[in-house]
């Protein structure tokens, strides 16, 4: 019988997968997805944050646990369970190596990233150069693997699994299983589940693929759910991007250059609050409680070429009322915000590089730094809708990655990797490249485990 | 921010496009020069295109990497996109314009004027020279004085010289501002001998499939540095004739035979090895529409390199007139196709070379 059946074909299954073959168990790879479209949202990424005690060819300096575990407590505002989080991050720092032995190459950061050169390893190449790496190493090592293989049911008894049902109605039994099928961003049914028809207007930045059907089946049989189903990696962007896959290309930085007011041409949020780097992940989350979940981002000529470019060009208008008339807004309501807010601004040395002292006074919300009067035609917008990058309810998991079950009792055979377990981390709000480095580490626990188990 | 100026062609067009959606992702950042020189613009004109394209070494691996490549509704191949842009360059900087139709049907002219040359050597040998010259003597002077010959192929040489300086430029003067400095040009001459950007960013490059499997950079270095070893031998011959008075032919120990000998096994070998890989290559990669280009420039190189060392091999036999009319048809039909064929690609990927050396030091 098969020792190891993963469930998933992104980098936590590929670094599972690896692992238990590389320990000699046999293994095999469901992707739910056609050959191009394989590895889920490990597509989409650049990066992963490791800690590592010296500089490298490709970091610019040390990143210490204790520093990775401030910065995760910061984002998360404590909802993490401490002992994973230590162990991930304690793990994190043998990643590198292993990452790079299976083949996957790195470079320095990319040009206009969010500052992450110290902290956060990049693939030469992205997410889809990582994948093709891991999936020749996986192949050369005898991991069989199989495209358009969905997973429709589960067999499992007490905790115990058995068998997986496909789509085509085949049954495949195995000594354990290990779940890296990803989150359900991409059901949107489940999505509307906690949010309601704002659902509707979420963009889903990633593969269409994760619609978590086996997540579903897991809690169905018992697992113990972890995270709140409303808690996601969520950020604003273009609002003309595809309902799916759009990528990284829809982002939009320029935030902290303008004003962001919602239909009714009201601001909700200081959007200078602080660098951008610290604040991109939490404007989906604003712009989704908004009326029909949009935002439009408004700045003048000064700060066009401030930022990235992205996708899609900004809408321009020669006046503000022009601007509104073209983003279907009340062209005086607009106006009057954009004089509102032009009053408010305080003197100051703009400098996007650090926090200014470009500051409104007596307006609500405030925008505390970077506040210049947008003044300087032409004038530009970009619409933004929230973009549902990962959710975070999934499987509650041990140090060993295994599934707890409802009973408070470890699952003998079912493991998880990636975003399936990414709440036990995550239980609320995103640094750049966890997500990677979540599916990694107990990727490769998961696969090292299960091989174990399936030996003895 | 976004070009909005209307393009030469749609393959312009689309590079543009192209060039956008990869602006705003990066991935492929420290896979090549080609993606660092985008980013360094906001815009792209056809100028700044075309030079993109050329400093595009076609080695495949953003295709395989990117994850917005066919059957993404984004459609990005980058590879296949910079080839036509790439080759429709060639055409577009061609001195005189009038000859740029060549480019049209390159296959077709280079392999007609190639049976037009070696048919002109056969019927010049056979109507000026003695049947007798024909023997085994193993001196092609006596078939073809050499007066003769450093006229016909120094007036060839000359033209192409000529033809390729003004179309260089063209292409020049449209990437950019005129001025380069010594150091520039020191750097492009590193980054073109290692072809530094055939490699993938280091993994390899990809030509069958995203396995990096590729052996196209080293049957480019047998090519490249077998035709600079042939063209060693001409001068070196040269200078023997002129300066020292010792004509040819010469004996295989002596320096123009050598450097002659080792640069046409590589000139062999690595044109064929282009060409198989060429053939086994992924349509994805490809510009399909120029493929006759492509074999038209390897097989002149190839058959240069065969019939001189068959000429070699055979001087003393009574072979020597037929191959000889067919070596120098063959150099000459080159010769003179030097602007008008797939051997503008070193050039203008050289001249973008030392665009990106400049520019990098700016940014």
């Amino acid at each position: 019988m098969l020792d190891v059946l993963v469930i998933g074909g992104g980098n936590a299954a590929l670094c599972a997968a690896i692992a238990a073959r590389r320990d000699g168990a046999s293994v095999k790879v469901l992707e739910a997805a056609s050959k191009f479209y394989r590895g889920g949202n490990t597509r989409h990424t650049r990066n992963m944050r490791c800690a590592h005690d010296h500089a490298t060819a490709t970091l610019t300096g040390p990143y210490t646990e204790a520093e990775f575990f401030d910065d995760l407590l910061l984002v998360t505002q404590g909802q993490t369970d401490e002992a994973l989080a230590r162990q991930m991050i304690a793990e994190s720092k043998s990643m590198l190596d292993w990452i790079a032995e299976q083949g996957v190459r790195f470079q320095p950061s990319l040009g206009g990233t969010l500052s992450l050169g110290r902290t956060n390893s990049f693939f030469l190449g992205g997410g889809r150069a990582m994948l093709n790496a891991l999936y020749r190493t996986a192949e050369a090592l005898g991991v069989e693997i199989e495209y358009e293989a969905e997973v429709v049911g589960l067999d499992v008894e007490n905790g115990m699994f058995l068998a997986a049902r496909l789509a085509d109605g085949r049954e495949i039994r195995a000594g354990t299983l290990i779940a890296a099928s990803g989150g359900f961003e991409a059901n949107i049914e489940w999505l509307k589940e906690s949010w309601g028809a704002a659902a509707d207007n979420f963009l889903i930045r990633g593969s269409p693929h994760n619609r978590g059907t086996v997540l579903k089946l897991l809690l169905d049989k018992g697992v113990e759910p972890v995270g709140d189903p409303t808690q996601c990696h969520a950020v604003a962007i273009d609002a003309r991007a595809p309902k799916f896959d759009g990528g990284i290309i829809t982002r939009l930085d320029c935030v902290v250059f303008g004003i962001v007011v919602n239909k009714h041409c009201q601001r909700f949020y200081d959007e200078g609050e602080d660098v951008w780097p610290k604040r991109y992940a939490i404007w989906g989350r604003l712009v989704a409680a908004q009326p029909d979940q949009i935002a439009y981002i408004l700045f003048d000529a000064r700060s066009l070429e401030l930022f990235m470019p992205s996708l899609y060009p900004p809408i321009q208008a020669p006046t503000v009322a022009e601007l509104a008339r073209k983003l279907d807004l009340d062209a005086q309501a607009l106006t009057r915000t954009v004089e509102q807010f032009n009053e408010a601004v305080q003197p100051g040395t703009f400098d996007h590089t650090q926090l200014d002292d470009c500051r409104t006074e007596g307006l609500t919300p405030p925008k505390s730094h970077w506040a210049r009067r947008i003044e300087t035609a032409p004038f530009y917008a970009y619409p933004v809708r929230p973009g549902i990058t990962f959710t975070y309810l999934g499987t509650r998991v041990d140090a060993d990655a295994r599934m707890r079950m409802a009973d408070g009792k470890p699952a003998a055979n079912m493991f998880a990797a990636g975003e399936i377990m990414a709440g036990n981390i995550l239980g609320r709000g995103y640094a750049a490249g966890i997500g990677m480095t979540i599916g990694s580490v107990f990727g490769r626990i998961a696969g090292q485990r299960a091989a174990k188990h399936a030996r003895n | 921010m976004h070009a909005t100026e209307a393009h030469h062609t749609s393959a312009l067009a689309e590079a543009d496009r192209l060039m956008t959606v990869c602006n705003s992702c990066r991935y492929c950042e420290g896979l090549c020069a080609v993606f660092p020189a985008m980013e360094m613009r906001r815009a792209f004109a056809d100028g700044d295109l075309n030079y993109l394209a050329n400093l595009c070494h076609g080695c495949g691996a953003c295709l395989y990497d990117c994850q917005f490549a066919p059957p993404h509704e984004f459609q990005v191949n980058v590879p296949s996109n910079l080839a036509v842009v790439r080759n429709d360059s060639y055409r577009h900087y061609a001195w005189p314009r009038a000859l740029a139709p060549v480019f049209d049907r390159n296959g077709l002219w280079i392999a007609l004027l190639a049976v037009l040359c070696v048919t002109g050597f056969v019927l010049g040998f056979v109507a000026t020279q003695d049947p007798a010259a024909l023997g085994n003597s193993g001196d092609f002077y006596r078939l073809m004085p050499h007066r003769a010959m450093v006229l016909l192929f120094g007036a060839a040489f000359a033209y192409a010289i000529l033809a390729l300086t003004m179309s260089l430029r063209a292409f020049w003067r449209d990437s950019g501002e005129p001025a380069s400095s010594w150091s520039d040009l020191w750097q492009a001459m590193r980054d073109a001998g290692s072809l530094r950007y055939l490699d993938g960013g280091g993994v390899g490059c990809m030509n069958e499939d995203e396995r990096p499997t590729d052996r196209r950079r080293l049957y480019h270095h047998l090519t490249f540095y077998g035709f600079l070893l042939c063209f060693a031998a001409t001068c070196v011959a040269t200078l023997y004739h002129y300066l020292l008075g010792r004509e040819a032919p010469y004996a295989w120990t002596d320096l123009p035979v050598l450097l002659g000998t080792a640069g046409g096994i590589g000139l062999v070998i690595g044109p064929a090895g282009l060409l198989a890989a060429k053939w086994k290559r992924d349509p994805a990669l490809r510009d399909t529409s120029r493929t006759g280009m492509d074999v038209a420039f390897l097989v002149m190189l190839f058959l240069t390199s065969l019939t001189g060392l068959a000429l070699l091999l055979l001087r003393g036999t009574p072979a020597l007139g037929p191959l000889l009319a067919l070596h120098l048809g063959i150099v000459l039909a080159l010769f003179a196709t030097l602007p008008y064929g797939k051997f503008v690609h070193g050039l203008y990927r050289f001249a973008a070379l030392v665009r990106y050396a400049q520019e990098r030091k700016r940014f």
